[in-house]
């Protein structure tokens, strides 16, 4: 079998070098191949993140999905550990900056890599990728519908998280947008001023906005599910990934 | 959207969880995206014991509708008691 793969519960060195619960999946050959750190969404480290882990690996890379809440709830259900984690104001930037790099560390020491590192993130994670790739060396970046990563986050809003722009001058790699052309967080004006932004610092970047769609329409197990922009969404990812981490 | 406006009130009161009952000790109230219920919004309150870790909570999404005709139901049942029967000060021999 060409297309055998292998999934599974990891341990990795985190930020601060605690050891913390991921989620690995990679193909079985030794064909050299890159990496995708998987930044997973508010609610958390769950069976559809942890399938799209597989997806990747089905499409030939090494994938790695660090639990971002294992140290508020260690062993946890999903959906507790998030409310806890919701209630705590979200994950700090510098912890998922360093949880990041140690899935990308964990997936270049796996026999077969090629030393290339993808990120992508759904939902808060969109603007945890942005940051990611702000702060490490990496080869390619996909943010999906991140709000506040122009804006800042409403009055009272639990979520301690600031705006990113000011950072986008630090941007590593080639970044891919996806987002929904009815979704308030980010709305289209906030992507807008993203991309003027990344213009205007001279950083390669491709916005795709999707009519039809709004928030979370990659979520395959929720009404906010919209086919076909998360084909096309996925189609884009695919080749974004096939031009910058190949060998 | 995710609106991530979060009331959290202090309660007094137990709720029976995944692993059984426990003491109650807060509330957290949002308009958010469920984790089960098939919509993209709903008014979610987690009835919570932090101290005894995340595992200690008791969660409900309702729609908006179900939510006010809770409020409401919660309101009209206690009218109908007796003032002070359900009070934390409660007198212990009541019946």
């Amino acid at each position: 079998m060409k297309d055998a793969i292998q999934a599974g519960t990891v341990t990795i060195t985190g930020h601060g070098g605690d050891e913390i619960e991921a989620y690995l999946s990679r193909p079985l050959g030794d064909t050299p191949r890159g990496g995708v750190v998987v930044i997973h969404h508010m609610p958390g480290y769950d069976i559809q993140t942890k399938e799209i882990v597989r997806r990747f690996a089905a499409e030939g890379y090494a994938s790695i999905c660090p639990n971002l809440y294992s140290r508020e709830a260690p062993g946890a259900s999903p959906d507790d550990a998030a409310a806890a984690a919701r209630a705590n104001g979200g994950v700090p930037d510098e912890r998922l900056v360093g949880d990041v790099d140690g899935g990308a560390q964990y997936l270049n020491s796996l026999e077969g890599a090629n030393g290339r590192i993808g990120v992508i993130g759904y939902c808060s994670g969109g603007r945890q990728s942005f940051l990611a790739a702000c702060s490490l060396r990496l080869d390619a970046a996909v943010d999906c519908y991140g709000a506040f990563i122009v804006n800042t986050p409403p009055d009272g809003a639990p979520l301690k998280v600031t705006p990113l722009l000011g950072i986008a001058d630090q941007l590593s790699c080639p970044l891919l947008g996806l987002f929904g052309a009815d979704d308030s967080y980010p709305a289209p004006d906030e992507t807008a001023a993203l991309s003027a932004e990344l213009d205007r610092v001279g950083k390669p970047h491709e916005f795709h906005t999707f009519d039809g769609a709004g928030h979370a329409f990659f979520a395959v197990n929720r009404p906010n599910y919209r086919p076909e922009a998360a084909v096309a969404g996925w189609e884009r990812i695919l080749e974004f990934y096939g031009k910058n981490l190949a060998s | 959207m995710c609106t991530y406006q979060t009331e959290k009130v202090e309660l007094v009161g137990s709720g029976k969880g995944a692993s059984g009952w426990f003491g109650v000790s807060h509330a957290t109230v949002y308009v958010d995206h469920p984790v089960h219920a098939q919509f993209a919004h709903t008014l979610n309150i987690d009835f919570i014991n932090p101290s005894l870790g995340p595992s200690a909570r008791v969660a409900v999404e309702l729609t908006e509708e179900a939510a006010l005709a809770l409020v409401e139901a919660i309101q009209r049942s206690i009218a109908s008691a007796p003032a002070g029967l359900a009070s934390e000060h409660q007198s212990v021999g009541a019946h």
